[in-house]
């Protein structure tokens, strides 16, 4: 029905319907995605599905209406820009709220389009899955099965118009796989879970995949809870980025503005160990975070966010830019079902040197986090209270020991940040986009027995 | 079905939603959201083809059927099937929120505000946020099942910031139920404000907490997400199936200490879990899970309790017509004991006082579990005494189960919430009276 529009011909269509005293911003998507899963050495179920949405931004004397729908049918399209029009009578003026303004930044142009997600067959999905569960099975015998195994992939369109002129389209695709293997010895179960993602299927590291999840199953097998104790904690990369990714958060224009960020009033002071830089950059195409432009159409660009300890500035979208009287810096994040919001891409942290067991010789005793749960409800960014449950291995005279589970470690991000002693030259892209490197962070508490 | 597949299921979903965010003292948004789709189901011994689609036109749905279809080769069996059931449904809903005027919503909104931040100078900053959904939902499958169900629930929640010379801290409360937009006849927003920012402010004068194991004492309705995480999921009949669960293999056995009834009940009245039938159209009931600490039964879903051979518990469900249903709890609590809930604070000689509890997360494979404490104290002596700043509480579900000390008589449900799976939200509720539970891992930073 709609497959045959051009998104951004419909998004400008939906522009003009603009009245005069309207600012009118249209986001409009078109998504299809595959997930085959595998079991037993056959596959257990295919999904696929085709979905659409549209997002409409009414503005008028500061004052917005937002709607959205899940579909680019014409009557609905034009139901929803009355929506948006009735909701906006009912939001309070503000003299800063509008559509972004084109700012003279020039987008990275990067070639994001590769088709070769799209070449993949049925059959070849299927085989794929079906082999990352049998090579799990085959790995190591203590492997008794695998909750899941799992090929998704996507394919997705995305057009954004507005009154003040800005008009962008984008396509592309991404491919993953996930697996779940479990490890038994004796009455003892253990779950291990690796996954990764890339815009082409042979980008895919199915090996190291497949060993990662076996030894993080393997590796936990005879875990102990641990004697509470304050020590060094080594964060490997996929930990790391949930803890900057909780910094960064705090660390935008929309926190800081509304009193809900324990950095709001440390710009330009020193908030982490002065090894620690971070920055976001979606121009970098090595991240699956890269992208042309940000959630309102301007361009993407790198942001420093601490540099080497120093809390560099606060990221913004147009609307909290100009609340606090500076340009947006492209940070923008939503899709078609939201309004923007403030957050990073591609959060990115300067890696140190040497491989991990150059970082445990550092530490000596402490401990390696191999995953932690709970981040929702244990971590307060707008106190700074940290404490996630954690597992992984201890650390003895600078060596990876015996396994323990059943912990939690806490501290606040504020003093996580100046305790940082240590960041592993460990550097990778993570399938959520983020580089990461392992990082060392001293005197945390831990709790066990 | 002329493909051949062996059992298929449509499942038409209309949905419409709305919200606004009071933030800054000020109408932020007002949001309003619509989705229609359809997702089709088709089996073929083990195996499931599933797609969905926004096109409900034939040709939208003869191209998701296909799709679906595909995973079903070979035969072409087309058998006539008899739909039983009228395919309508009675609204939870007694005023429906779409209604009611957004001068009404604002209105709420303000009052919200305005009681929160009367009620302590120190409270910087209110956010409130109104939220409305109205789901109806089909679902017919080839065995004839023909049932449709017109979901209403509406929630409003406050979250307070204070500012004190050690920072910030924050309080929350919800108020959220299966029902519309009745539920402000019903429910004082003004107390609920006072209370969220009344817990913001006692937790400016928080300690951190202790680090290390401590008897917990839990109040009624704060914490029956601890047996959400501690043994809800490992009852789950999918991850059992796969041996990802501790509970596999223990029906029969004493499980919990023998005080315990832990019940899975989505016919609850009008709370936040309660669904008149679930995502595969089978009607939700009652399912006692644990009685008297004996391990009783799982919770099934339609495909689960097809390959077990036994009727299913009403426990598929589903995030929307794009996901694939699977096994999910509804309302899931403890009943009541026989303890007054003063005595089990005051037989407490030291340990920790969770008076709110957040969200939490299990390991079901080994059945490690965290949930957050967003409000607790100290119990020194028998007594509740100061205030602790947040944190994660860890421990292990069936050594949990075993280690509840006493239950008192007071059963309350809790707050709303939201269970994540696989990536899937799905709305549950939980609830428990005061319990004491032995020993928990409390990750604080005080030794």
């Amino acid at each position: 029905m709609s497959d045959t529009v051009e998104l951004p011909d419909l998004a400008n269509e939906l522009v003009s319907l603009a009245h005069e005293n309207e600012q009118i911003e249209v986001c409009v998507s078109r998504n299809r995605s595959t997930t085959v899963k595998a079991y037993s050495g056959e596959v257990e179920s295919i999904r696929s599905g085709k979905s659409e949405a549209v997002g409409i931004r009414v503005i008028v004397d500061g004052q917005q209406g937002f709607a959205t729908a899940g579909s680019l049918d014409r009557r609905v399209l034009s139901q929803v820009v009355e929506e948006a029009r009735g909701n906006l009578q009912f939001a309070e003026s503000d003299p800063h709220q509008g559509v972004a303004s084109p700012d003279g930044v020039d987008s990275p142009d990067l070639d994001l389009v590769d088709p070769a997600v799209l070449h993949m067959s049925e059959e070849q999905k299927s085989s794929l899955a079906i082999e990352l569960e049998r090579r799990c099975l085959s790995a190591d015998p203590r492997v008794s099965s695998v909750r899941t195994a799992a090929w998704s992939d996507g394919w997705g369109e995305f057009a954004l118009a507005s009154t003040t002129g800005i008009s962008i389209y984008s396509e592309g695709g991404s491919c993953s796989v996930g697996v779940q293997p479990l490890a038994v010895e004796g009455n003892e179960t253990q779950i291990g879970y690796a996954g990764d993602a890339a815009r082409r299927p042979d980008s895919l590291d199915i090996d190291r995949v497949v060993t990662e999840a076996v030894e993080g199953a393997t590796g936990m097998l005879g875990a102990t809870k641990p004697i509470s104790e304050r020590l060094t904690v080594v964060l490997e990369p996929g930990v790391a980025a949930a803890f900057l990714g909780t910094i960064a958060g705090a660390l935008t224009g929309d926190r800081v503005i509304k009193g809900r960020s324990p950095f709001a009033e440390r710009l330009g002071e020193q908030v982490g160990a002065s090894m620690l830089t971070l920055f976001d950059d979606p121009t970098n195409i090595d991240s699956l975070g890269a992208d042309n432009h940000d959630g309102e159409g301007l361009a993407a660009r790198k942001n420093m966010i601490i540099e080497k300890g120093v809390l560099a500035q606060f990221l913004h979208n147009s609307y909290t830019g100009r609340r606090v009287g500076v340009s947006s810096t492209g940070s923008a994040v939503r899709g078609p079902r939201s309004t923007p919001s403030v957050g990073v891409h591609a959060l990115c942290l300067d890696p140190g040197t040497g491989d991990r067991d150059a970082l445990f010789e550092k530490v000596v005793n402490g401990i390696f986090v191999r995953g932690v749960n709970g981040l929702h409800s244990g971590v307060n960014p707008v106190s700074g209270d940290f404490s996630v449950g954690a597992y992984g291995h201890k650390i003895r005279d600078g060596a990876l020991a015996e396994p323990f589970s059943e912990a939690t470690i806490a501290s606040t991000l504020q003093r996580m940040l100046l305790d940082v002693v240590a960041i592993g030259g460990d550097f990778e892209f993570l399938p959520g986009g983020s580089g990461m490197a392992s990082i060392a962070i001293e005197d945390v508490a831990l709790s066990g027995m | 079905m002329s493909n051949g597949g062996e059992w298929a299921e449509i499942f038409v979903e209309d949905r419409q939603s709305a919200s606004a965010d009071f933030d800054e003292a000020r109408v932020e948004a007002m949001a309003s959201s619509r989705d229609l789709g359809a997702g089709i189901r088709v089996t073929v011994g083990d195996i499931t083809g599933f797609a969905h689609t926004s096109d409900l036109t034939t040709n939208g749905l003869f191209e998701a059927a296909q799709a679906a279809a595909a995973v079903a080769k070979g035969g072409s069996q087309v058998k006539p099937i008899v739909l039983d059931g009228n395919g309508l449904a009675e609204s939870s809903a007694r005023i429906l929120p779409e209604s009611v005027s957004k001068t009404r919503k604002v209105e709420l909104l303000e009052q919200t505000n305005d009681a929160a931040r009367a009620e302590n100078a120190a409270i910087s900053q209110v956010n409130v946020r109104y939220s409305e959904g109205r789901r109806r939902i089909l679902v017919a499958n080839t065995d004839g099942l023909f049932n449709a169900d017109d979901q209403t629930r509406t929630l409003l929640s406050v979250n307070c910031v204070a500012t004190g010379d050690q920072g910030l801290q924050t309080g929350r409360e919800t108020v959220g139920y299966t029902v519309g937009f009745e539920l402000f006849e019903e429910h004082d927003v003004e107390a609920m404000a006072r209370r969220a920012a009344a817990r913001a402010v006692t937790k400016l004068a928080a300690r951190p907490a202790p680090s290390g194991q401590l008897p917990v004492v839990i109040e009624r309705g704060g914490g029956g997400v601890l047996f959400h995480e501690a043994c809800g999921h490992g009852l789950e009949a999918d991850l059992v199936n796969k041996g990802a669960s501790v509970f596999r293999d223990r029906v029969g056995e004493l499980v919990a200490a023998p005080s315990v009834t832990l019940v899975d009940d989505g016919t609850m009245g009008i709370e936040w879990g309660t669904v008149a039938i679930d995502d595969e159209g089978c009607p939700t009931q009652r399912n006692v899970l644990i009685e008297d600490g004996i391990l009783t039964d799982y919770m099934w879903d339609h495909l689960r309790s097809r390959s077990a051979g036994r009727p299913a518990s009403g426990n598929g469900r589903r995030q929307s017509y794009q996901h694939l249903p699977m096994v999910r709890m509804t309302n899931t609590f403890v009943t009541n004991g026989e303890a007054e809930p003063q005595d089990i604070i005051t037989d407490t000689k030291n340990g920790v006082y969770v008076a709110q509890l957040g969200g939490g997360q299990v390991n079901t494979a080994t059945g490690d579990f965290v949930f957050g404490m967003t409000e607790a104290y100290l119990i020194e002596n028998g007594e509740i005494t100061v205030p602790l700043r947040e944190g994660n509480l860890i421990g292990n579900g069936p050594e949990v189960l075993q280690n509840i000390e006493v239950i008192g008589n007071d059963f309350a449900m809790g707050s709303p919430g939201t269970c994540g799976k696989d990536g899937q939200g799905v709305p549950v509720g939980d609830g428990q009276p005061t319990l004491r539970v032995a020993a928990l891992t409390i990750g604080g930073t005080a030794s």
